[in-house]
């Protein structure tokens, strides 16, 4: 039992905290949200440059090998720094389902491309009515001659405008929500066939709505089983949830301070309005919240590793709801102590409750996930 | 960075589990599994069984009657001794007056108290609070003034808690009446037994006697009962305080409680079917287990630091033990209450000092509602600790 970082886990948060502090400043994030697809490639290649993009890859791939661990301590940094770039679409989502499940050549095909940030992914999961349930699937993927024909429309997926590769779920068999029948395919984002409709989101990012017609892919498109993938599905959305719960505490953290901040030099009365107790107290109740939730970001991180799926799951719903319960509170109540400031645009605080409040409604909210865990019989 | 148990962590678990398997006496746990009051003797009894095992004060230093065990192996005895469940340590004797006994008191005060204090041959009280210092401890005004070989105490405490059993009271005092208040406070322990000390216990909501108001009239006592130096017992109770805060989330009592709802949860019944089936109640259950879970990870990350880096420096998530120990206990209690619904009303009328096994168990849920209420309050209220928090965590 051992909460510190090691030597090398050190070195990685030095190493991209300082990334961050020299490229990340509010001024530069809202320049490269100006960029096509909104983000900076620019950026993104410092990322590359210091391996972050390969961090989970195994060695023989051209990675790092690193764990979990390693990904919470970059999610937490891009939480904190508020980035925009597709980490957690391209690295952990894409990468995710490539290491799980890619063959040699699929491997080969897209992991290089990663690594060096030359390519980008997107995962092209969430339909009209499936909301956070993953087997909820009415796009279907119809075998033709060694291929796949793929139909279907596919909402908010974050980093579609820019994606070269497109990571869709889609139905082999069966009805839309049968649990078996689902497969997971690399699909071109340049197909024929596959429309985009691209926006930004509440929190910055930018998304895409798309249309997949009558889309052609080849046999080498099939990520896993391409009839029964939903665990594969499930383990990987598993590790989304576990670095969305890292990038809320680094959120969290970077609200917390920059509140504290704010009440210690916002004078009113003649005094710091962080004098007042019933500020003093509402920022204790911060400070409690962000702690336990960076208490269950690291059992998620733990839970990423266990053997058996249903132990898993339950552990990083639990995480989810615990983080849920706390961004709101966090993010809420930073405004609340910026007062009027705190309703501007202009002010860092808004973008951090944005994005934190874009993360409860991701892979699945605090009730969803709190039923998830009180149906599967607790946690005790 | 590794968040799992190593083998030989797990293996220790698995002795500390087999040992209060065959030692815990079957009455003494299902009374605490039923949530009702043991009598002193039970008490007793297995704290001394407790002690010759070696574990009655088992964060003793070595030379003192310690384990050496790590800040782990310490945090995996209490979540065990919690949720098996078994009486913990009385804390007064083990966990309070004796460490500031082995770290500021002279050797012969350490021979002639700490075999005691472990055997519980002395039942402890703490001498702390009284009717005009809750919150504001320093302003206390219990006096002890030198005359000759003797101090002679005059003053009042209040809060005392166990005190009808206690053979022995610490005690801060003021000795110096000029002084900023925190520089006038001495520690001076004395019998319960000494003429001039009264008990009047104070009947509390839960209709239980757990605490008491002392009365000290022109007490005396023997000089060499200071401990450590005259006018420094601010700094000592600071220590002691100090000294209690990674148990006080309570953690294991908590998980015991859950497992206990669960189960009365798939017998009691609610619109004709087990309420466990209620999808709203299992939410919230399972809310509670989540915030649990959280609490349990914060503590670790308290224990492994402690562990590291010592037990000097405070690491700031320690302040949130307990703030969120206590409410989920008052959350286990509201939902126990929620299971028992309109039963939860009768009272018994002779109370439970222990002995009263004619009384139906689930008399003792609301009482146990009422009484849970003390664990914001007690400790250094949640508000103090929220004051805590806000100046020594986040500068303000």
């Amino acid at each position: 039992m051992d909460f510190d970082l090691n030597e090398e886990q050190r070195l990685l948060k030095d190493s991209i905290d300082g990334l961050l502090t020299d490229s990340y400043d509010f001024e530069s994030r809202k320049k490269y949200m100006k960029e096509k697809g909104g983000w900076s490639k620019a950026v993104w290649g410092k990322l590359a440059e210091q391996g972050l993009l390969g961090l989970p890859f195994a060695e023989a791939d051209g990675g790092f090998g690193g764990g979990g661990v390693e990904t919470m301590i970059v999610m937490e940094a891009l939480g904190k720094a508020l980035v925009l770039e597709p980490y957690l679409a391209t690295v952990v989502i894409g990468g995710g389902f490539l290491r799980h499940a890619g063959s040699d050549a699929q491997k080969a095909a897209h992991v290089s491309g990663i690594i060096d940030g030359s390519k980008t992914l997107a995962f092209a999961q969430l339909e009209k009515n499936s909301r956070y349930d993953l087997f909820d699937v009415s796009t279907t993927a119809k075998k033709k001659g060694d291929g796949w024909v793929i139909d279907g429309e596919k909402f908010v997926v974050l980093n579609g405008e820019n994606a070269d590769t497109l990571i869709v779920t889609a139905r082999t068999k069966g009805d839309r929500r049968d649990k078996t029948g689902i497969g997971v395919f690399l699909v071109p984002a340049n197909a024929k066939g596959v429309t985009k409709k691209s926006y930004p989101t509440q929190d910055g990012l930018h998304a895409a709505d798309i249309t997949f017609t009558g889309v052609e892919v080849g046999a080498d498109a099939a990520l896993g089983n391409p009839d029964d993938s939903l665990a594969l599905i499930e383990r990987v959305v598993d590790e989304a949830r576990i670095a969305l719960c890292a990038e809320a505490v680094g959120l969290m953290d970077e609200s917390l301070k920059t509140t504290v901040e704010y009440i210690k030099t916002r004078k009113q009365f003649g005094v710091a309005i962080g004098s007042f107790q019933s500020l003093q107290h509402r920022a204790s109740d911060m400070f409690v919240a962000a702690e336990q939730a960076r208490s269950m970001s690291m059992f998620a991180t733990m839970a990423g590793d266990f053997e058996d799926a249903h132990e898993r799951s339950n552990a990083i719903a639990a995480a989810k709801v615990q983080i849920g319960k706390s961004l709101k509170f966090v993010g809420q109540q930073s405004i609340q102590l910026h007062g009027g400031i705190g309703m501007t645009m202009e002010a860092k605080i808004g973008h951090y409750f944005k994005r934190l409040t874009m993360i409860e409604n991701s892979f699945g909210d605090t009730d969803y996930h709190q039923r998830r865990v009180a149906d599967a019989g607790g946690l005790i | 960075m590794d968040l799992a148990f190593t083998k030989e962590e797990q293996a220790f678990r698995e002795e500390v589990r087999s040992f209060f398997r065959d030692n815990v006496p079957p009455d003494t746990r299902r009374k605490l599994v039923e949530g009702r009051h043991l009598s002193k003797d039970e008490m007793v009894t297995w704290w001394r069984i407790l002690n010759k095992k070696g574990w009655g004060t088992s964060h003793w230093p070595t030379q003192y009657g310690g384990t050496g065990w790590t800040s782990v192996q310490h945090y995996i005895f209490n979540e065990e001794l919690q949720s098996y469940p078994a009486p913990q340590p009385l804390a007064f004797g083990v966990s309070m007056v004796g460490p500031v006994i082995y770290t500021f008191g002279n050797e012969e005060q350490k021979k002639q108290y700490l075999p005691r204090i472990a055997n519980v041959d002395d039942w402890w009280c703490q001498g702390f609070s009284e009717p005009g210092s809750g919150s504001d401890l320093a302003s206390l005004k219990t006096k002890a003034e030198r005359k000759g070989d003797k101090w002679i105490i005059n003053g009042q405490k209040t809060w005392t808690t166990l005190a009808q059993h206690a053979d022995m009271i610490f005690c801060l005092c003021r000795t110096d009446a000029t002084a900023k208040k925190q520089m006038g406070i001495s520690f001076i322990v004395f019998s319960m037994k000494s003429k001039g000390v009264t008990v009047r216990p104070i009947q509390t909501i839960d209709g239980g006697v757990e605490v008491n108001e002392v009365f000290f009239d022109d007490v005396e006592v023997p000089i060499e009962n200071l401990i450590g130096e005259e006018n420094k017992g601010w700094d000592y109770a600071k220590f002691l305080l100090g000294n209690e805060r990674t148990g006080i989330a309570r953690v294991g009592v908590s998980k015991e409680r859950l497992r206990r709802i669960r189960d009365l949860a798939g017998k009691v019944e609610s619109g004709g079917k087990p309420i466990i089936q209620d999808a709203a109640f299992r939410e919230k259950l399972a809310a509670c287990e989540i915030e649990l879970k959280a609490l349990e990870l914060t503590q670790l990350r308290v224990v492994a630091d402690e562990g590291k880096h010592g037990k000097g420096k405070p690491n700031p998530a320690s302040s949130v033990l307990k703030i969120k120990g206590s409410e989920i206990q008052q959350t286990t209690t509201e939902l126990l209450m929620e299971v028992i619904g309109p039963f939860a009303a009768p009272y018994d009328l002779h109370g439970d000092d222990g002995s009263n096994e004619a009384m139906d168990w689930t008399a003792q849920i609301a009482p146990s509602y009422f009484n849970n209420r003390k664990v914001s309050i007690y400790g250094g209220s949640n508000e103090i600790q929220r004051n805590i928090i806000a100046k020594a965590v986040l500068g303000l």
